[in-house]
């Protein structure tokens, strides 16, 4: 999206996406407080800590290109394009969600730009953007498919399958595997063999890069080269970023298996003051990233405002897009529902 | 007589049997950390006495978490498999219903495959289309295997323990929602046997045949009946299979009128199956046909109003009842 402007005055791209990152971390904060008030169903996986990873890489990408996300895609969907307004009314169960309110957070999809949804199931996405990525060659589109995979799910079998497939078939694929150091509550290190993600994709011949993954220049950087490799036709990429999951696993999440301190040290390497702190010293000034920040949040807090003050659906979208063929039948029926 | 939550009842029943039997174990994710399994802390502790052999942590991986525990069977241990989720279970589908279901039989009866497999089934509030189901009829239809869906705290405990004992593959289905429930459970061992049902509630009018959460809903349904003077019997199959047809025969024999109840989706449930054979068992008995209640066929929705449109609500179990009484 932004690679002119990358080339031609670098400060200025990145500054565009702190701002991305800026409206991820409002977005999620945001979701938090309406969840405690009582706002959202079910469970939120947060994306705080994130953020440079899913807008490195997506902001890299065109709106024609797909990505896969999983169960922590708020982040995702909004650097892809996303609109947050909807994704809020979406978390909340409201009319004007992203997917009619059906979904919820875990099901966040967005289409017209590529997002092909969240998942509640591990490592589907993996499989799923192998298809997405055969269907472009079928198509003879140049477009590619970036698929986001937590640290902990590179232990699930599909994950093998998936680097091999794409590998036989020269796919182009973006693995980007988020190592946010934890899985749930378990520590992903303490349940994975080997050298880790990198040297599991290299096992398949896939070229295979490292980076900071709270460096927004950085992911920036590098995404920005492996996706115009997989996009002329190099074949699959894996990225892996390091980063690490400032909030619990989801934002109930008391955090009892971290050791005291942990979070905090942690938080001082948080991307969005890194990325700030890189701007200030690529002339920008104070009180222009105030104003970035805030406006933000102020974006964030009308997309509250606004997806409190919408309707929920009529229960009888319930019946709406189940299938063609054989859709249910409601209660009303005589005989009670089929 | 102890009141305790069903989780916390489970949790004592499977330390019981694990105490009692050294080769007892338990493998799943994030059993062994501080949250003692995340959903509802069911293995808060095990870890401090039982140790990291028999708490095993494994790494997110269905399908060896499901191999292992049939291979560890077979080599004659007594697996308890976790797989968080029903939903996640179906991750792991082919090793419990290509090997687990089938080994015995396959190999002529040279091994037996005494594992227990806990796939937590049930909608919970805003759970939405992939943490929501409730999948007891697919492992009903599947020869080999032992399908169990307490209902309550005592239930929960005294089935595990069943199951744990059982020579035979055992689908433990817990509801999310029960996981918090409480209720009392016996100071005794408290074994439940497989197979056997259990009548909430005893009536001459119709016969309520249900379980998991559902028996409870069908329980408080039959109580609101109570009050417009029908009897409404209910009885909490605890075990789909095998599942007591004595009980519900003899309970139809005397209310001549049966309705199932299932919080799974109607088509193809397991509340089909109880209705086609009493048609073929107990015909001469029924005043009116069998009836039932399941969801609509879709997946479960996430915003409120549709959520509840899906839901096998008390009010639509009392509605049928009546549909059914008045017939
Ligand atoms: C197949 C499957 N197994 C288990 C789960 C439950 N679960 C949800 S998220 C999660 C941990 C995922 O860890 P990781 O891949 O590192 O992603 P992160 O949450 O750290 O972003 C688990 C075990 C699931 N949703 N799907
Ligand atoms: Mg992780």
């Amino acid at each position: 999206m932004n690679q002119t402007t990358a080339r031609e005055n670098k400060p200025a791209h990145i500054f565009e996406l702190y701002q991305t990152m800026c409206l991820i971390r409002a977005f999620e904060e945001k979701a938090e407080i309406a969840f405690d008030d009582g706002f959202i169903n079910g469970s939120i996986h947060q994306y705080i800590g994130q953020e440079a990873v899913g807008t490195g890489v997506c902001q890299n990408l065109r709106a024609s290109d797909y990505i896969l996300s999983n169960h922590r895609g708020h982040g995702h969907s909004i650097a892809k394009g996303a609109n947050p307004e909807a994704m809020m009314k979406e978390l909340m169960g409201r009319v004007g969600g992203t997917s009619g309110a059906k979904g919820g957070s875990m099901h966040i999809a967005d289409f017209s730009v590529g997002m092909l949804g969240a998942n509640g199931v591990l490592a589907d996405g993996l499989t799923m953007g192998v298809g997405a990525a055969q269907a472009i060659t079928l198509k003879g589109e140049d477009n590619i498919v970036a698929v986001f995979v937590g640290d902990g799910t590179t232990n699930r079998g599909p994950f093998y399958e998936a680097l091999n497939w794409a590998m036989v078939y020269e796919l182009p694929i973006l693995f980007v595997c988020e190592n946010n150091t934890y899985a749930s509550s378990t520590l992903t290190r303490s349940v994975t063999a080997g050298e880790g993600p990198v040297a599991r994709a290299k096992a398949f011949g896939m070229p295979a890069s490292d980076v900071d993954g709270n460096d927004i220049v950085a992911v920036d950087e590098l995404a920005a080269d492996l996706i115009a490799r997989v996009r002329s036709g190099g074949g699959p990429h894996f990225l892996h970023a390091r980063t690490y999951r400032v909030k619990g696993h989801i934002s109930r999440d008391k955090l009892l298996y971290r050791r005291d301190g942990e979070t905090s040290e942690n938080w001082e390497n948080e991307p969005l003051g890194r990325c700030a702190g890189w701007l200030a010293e690529n002339g920008f000034d104070e009180s222009e990233l105030r104003t970035a920040h805030s406006a933000a949040y102020a974006r964030i807090d009308a997309a509250v405002e606004s997806a409190k003050a919408a309707p929920f659906p009529d229960a009888a979208l319930a019946y709406v897009d189940v299938q063609d063929f054989g859709p249910p039948e409601p209660w009303t029926k005589e005989g009670g529902a089929s | 007589m102890t009141e305790m939550t069903f989780a916390d009842a489970v949790r004592e029943g499977l330390a019981e049997e694990m105490r009692r039997d050294p080769l007892v174990w338990a493998l799943g994710e994030d059993l062994s950390t501080a949250h003692g399994g995340t959903s509802a802390n069911q293995y808060l502790g095990l870890i401090d006495e039982f140790g990291p052999k028999r708490i095993v942590n494994t790494p997110i991986s269905e399908n060896t978490i499901m191999g292992a525990a049939v291979g560890a069977a077979v080599a004659g241990t007594r697996p308890v498999a976790d797989l968080r989720m029903a939903d996640f279970g179906m991750c792991a589908v082919d090793e419990l219903v290509n090997q687990a279901a089938k080994i015995r039989y396959m190999f002529g009866g040279q091994a037996r495959v005494p594992l227990v497999v806990r796939q937590a089934i049930g909608m919970r509030k805003g759970g939405a289309a992939q943490h929501s189901q409730s999948t007891e009829a697919w492992y009903v239809h599947t020869p080999g295997l032992v399908v169990v869906a307490p209902g309550t705290p005592a239930d929960g405990r005294g089935l595990l323990k069943s199951a744990i004992r059982a020579d035979d593959p055992v689908v433990y289905m817990e509801h999310k929602d029960l996981w918090v429930s409480k209720g009392d459970v016996p100071d005794d061992e408290g074994l439940v046997p497989i197979g056997v049902a259990k009548t909430l509630r005893q009536g001459t009018d119709l016969t309520i045949v249900s379980w998991s959460k559902m028996a409870q809903l069908s329980n408080d349904a039959a109580e609101a009946l109570a009050k417009d003077g029908a009897s409404v019997e209910v009885i909490d199959l605890r075990t789909l299979w095998p599942w007591d047809k004595a009980a519900v025969y003899a309970s139809i024999k005397k209310t001549g009128r049966l309705l199932v109840a299932q919080e799974a989706v109607q088509v193809g449930g397991f509340a089909a199956e109880i209705m086609a054979d009493v048609t073929e068992n107990c015909a001469g008995d029924l005043k009116t046909h069998a009836r039932r209640i399941g969801a609509p066929r879709m997946p479960v929705p996430y915003a409120e109003p549709m959520e509840n449109e899906y839901r096998v609500t008390t009010e639509r179990v009392i509605a049928k009842a009546r549909e059914t009484l008045d017939a």
